[in-house]
């Protein structure tokens, strides 16, 4: 076994994978997940909303350029970050559950890699035919057909690439000029850079890495472990009912009749038979593969399953087994499903009450106050007002105190001042203390500055701090 | 095939390597891997070729391309200039009183006079302008020689009592005491009336006989009734600023020592456009004076 005389390489060279086709439940499942995640992902970006004459009429657009995020209705400015932060923790706790319910889940429905290589696989298997001809073609030496199959297939697999890196430069400026301006040259060459990368990344990941960024350079496969537990289903083999193997009618054999179709069908190249395992990413396939040929032969189906850990047990001593809800539902996934809901009804109700305007006061503190020739005491407040509506607002500044003070804009003759539609503008403000006042003797007075939206009534404010001598 | 399920799982390949019972399991790199990192070799070759990399005696090599983060800095620099021309040319072109009325000069005054500001100023007048003793606080709406737009860009221009230029704001505080000018009984009564001027604590009977000394000597430059006098950059002694304090000691010393503050003259230093801006910042800080109907 251990012989020192002969190193085992440090390196090998990739085992090619010739997925074969499928047909089943969870292939039929998988085709249409890949047809609404890849119709969201080219379509959406061509999907017009009328927003005004000043604003975009792109349904999801974030425009760096403007520092705006529009999604339909929504419109996000910088300041609202915490949105997308939220949607980001949605997210995250969403990929919690579902792995925590189902295992590897969206490594074997939903990933991009996943969805992408699945794509390739259609192609090569329209262009080259199905496994055993990918095969041959494989091993056959080069000559015209195979150059011919091969460049189609790459030509096609290029289109598929370019219009990916395409549809995400979509996102990001009008889609329809941005089209126009690409077909004739005209846009940005930032936009003809990252087409390039993602045409490339694209190509290559789905066409040629595939199985291997799942396993050598996805990090999730790593993390996801954490939150799996022997109540996660998982995609098993029954190997109590299976083993031993042997060809059909063989005396004591199991169930499975080692005709590798589960091997066959597996786009990762690994045998589910030798158990859960790092590449396994649950896509299900082998579990159509085996049915189908547990029906062939009259067997009951599910020989390869969705299985927890704890079915195992219970299965081999001959109990009933736990329902899939059973399994589904407990503290875990109900902790994280309540996170979920809660992050979410959160951000649904900070959408519904946030301001179509808003205000930051940040008080100036070099220096904290200023000594006017009468002796009074004046405070400046760098006031950041922003005027989320499609048209110019007068809004009002005023100051809430217990104590007299007067306030002025710098710039400006009265209390209110006109920002233009959809803009941020700063505002010098001076709150002034009368010389020997309270405030004025004070060191520290809490004070509160308010915006009034005067053509709404809108009102917001924020608590400061005014600061006078002594101390 | 063994009877026993857990056989049935491929054994998996080994390295041979084994540690106290342990052995390793055998998961070779992909050859892709390692050509990776003999690509990212040759490119840090090509790399050291084309750019600046590989020091020698005196200097680097300095690479093929002509690489060089000054040159780059240079014509960064001088895009910005080359971007913001159109508008210096405007800046400097405007009636100064019309700046503050003007969005685009106002944004303008606002940023890069701030940034000229804390390059320039701020050693004396503070980060946030509010000065120190000695230097003036430019927050307030106290000025020694005027708060108006073009009061501002003058003494930005030509500075304040230096030899560098002649058209510097000039005057000169003479120095009472130190010259014996006054006795040193006269200054102190003149101290208590300036004390009671500015509405401070005195001693009456001193500073009523400081009235007399201040007629006399004082109210050519600060005014019979002590409020001062611009044109001689002679502060109003009446109100609660103080550039050098207001207590009896300190202006004890003022009258004693007299003061002599100076300021740069920054045309030959800054741009006409970067010296409008930096006024038209000071000037809209919080003291800025409109200008004086015509």
């Amino acid at each position: 076994m251990s012989s020192t005389e002969t190193p085992p390489a440090l390196y090998a060279a990739r085992e090619p994978v010739f997925p074969r086709r499928v047909y089943g439940p969870f292939r039929n499942l998988k085709w249409v997940i890949m047809a609404i995640t890849l119709g969201i992902y080219y379509i959406t970006p061509w999907i017009r909303w009328d927003r005004g004459p000043n604003l975009p009429d792109q349904a999801v657009l974030v425009d760096l350029a403007n520092r705006r995020f529009f999604f339909f209705m929504i419109e996000i400015w910088p300041h609202e970050f915490y949105f997308v932060a939220g949607l980001l923790i949605m997210a995250g706790l969403g990929l919690f559950l579902f792995t925590s319910a189902l295992g590897r889940v969206w490594c074997g429905y939903a990933c991009p890699q996943t969805v992408w290589t699945d794509l390739f696989i259609l192609v090569e298997r329209w262009i080259e035919g199905d496994r055993n001809a990918r095969v041959r073609l494989w091993h056959q030496k080069w000559d015209l057909r195979k150059a011919r199959l091969r460049l189609f297939k790459w030509a096609v697999w290029l289109l598929i690439a370019v219009a990916t890196g395409g549809a995400w430069v979509f996102y990001f400026t009008d889609a329809p000029t941005l089209a126009r301006d690409l077909v004739t040259g005209n846009a940005h060459p930032v936009a003809y850079t990252t087409i390039a990368i993602l045409t490339a990344t694209t190509f290559a990941f789905g066409g040629f890495f595939r199985e291997q960024i799942c396993i050598y350079a996805c990090p999730w496969p790593r993390i996801q472990a954490a939150m799996m537990d022997e109540d996660t289903l998982t995609v098993a083999y029954r190997e109590w009912r299976g083993e031993p193997r042997g060809k059909l009618g063989t005396p004591g054999a199991g169930d499975c009749i080692d005709c590798m179709a589960c091997v066959n069908v597996c786009p990762m190249g690994i045998d589910i038979r030798n158990g859960q395992q790092l590449a396994c990413i649950t896509c299900a396939l082998c579990i159509d593969a085996c049915d189908d040929v547990m029906k062939k032969i009259g067997k009951p189906r599910g020989l390869i399953d969705y299985l927890a850990l704890t079915d195992e047990p219970r299965e081999r001593s001959g109990l009933p087994p736990k329902s899939v809800w059973s399994h589904v539902f407990r503290p875990r996934t109900i902790l994280y499903t309540v996170l979920w809901t809660a992050v979410g009804v959160g951000l649904v109700v900070a959408l519904f009450m946030r301001s179509p305007f808003s205000v930051t006061v940040a008080p100036e503190r070099s220096p904290l106050y200023v000594t006017l020739a009468d002796g009074s005491i004046r405070n400046i407040y760098e006031v950041r007002v922003r005027n989320q509506h499609g048209d110019d607002r007068p809004f009002r500044v005023s100051v809430g105190s217990t104590q007299p003070m007067t306030l002025q804009i710098e710039g400006i003759e009265g209390e209110v001042v006109t920002i233009p539609a959809d803009t941020t503008q700063n505002l010098r403000v001076y709150l002034t203390a009368p010389d020997g006042s309270q405030a004025a003797l004070t060191p520290r007075t809490e004070v509160r500055l308010w915006v009034e939206d005067t053509k709404s009534r809108d009102r917001v404010s924020q608590e400061t701090v005014f600061n006078g001598k002594g101390g | 095939m063994s009877k026993k399920p857990v056989a049935t799982r491929a054994e998996p390949e080994t390295t041979g390597h084994v540690w106290d019972g342990l052995r390793e399991y055998n998961n070779p790199l992909p050859r892709w891997w390692l050509w990776t990192f003999y690509i990212t070799i040759v490119w840090a070759l090509i790399y050291t070729i084309l750019y600046p990399a590989w020091p020698l005696v005196n200097r680097a090599t300095q690479g093929l391309i002509g690489s060089d983060q000054r040159a780059a800095v240079r014509a960064e620099i001088a895009r910005f200039e080359e971007m913001n021309a159109p508008v210096e040319a405007k800046l400097v072109a405007a009636d100064p009183n019309a700046i503050a009325a003007d969005p685009e000069l106002a944004n303008f005054v606002r940023n890069a006079g701030a940034a000229i500001f804390q390059t320039n100023c701020a050693q004396c007048h503070g980060s946030g302008a509010a000065g120190a003793v000695g230097y003036p606080n430019l927050l307030d709406n106290d000025w020694l020689w005027g708060g108006t737009m073009e009061d501002i860009l003058f003494t930005v221009t030509h500075g304040i009592r230096n030899t560098t230029d002649p058209d510097a704001r000039f005057s000169q505080m003479p120095a009472f005491g130190k010259d014996e000018l006054l006795t040193p009984e006269q200054i102190d009564q003149v101290v208590q009336y300036v004390l009671k001027i500015s509405g401070q604590q005195n001693d009456a009977a001193q500073a009523a006989a400081g009235a007399q000394v201040f007629a006399e000597n004082c109210a050519a430059c600060h005014g019979e009734d002590g409020k001062g006098m611009r044109e001689v950059g002679a502060p109003n002694l009446t109100d609660a600023i103080w550039l050098y304090g207001g207590d009896a000691a300190s202006l004890t010393a003022t009258v004693t020592n007299a003061r002599y503050g100076v300021m740069p003259n920054w045309n030959t230093r800054l741009s006409e456009a970067d010296i409008r801006a930096v006024a038209g910042y000071v000037h809209q800080l919080g003291g800025g004076e409109a200008p004086a109907n015509p």
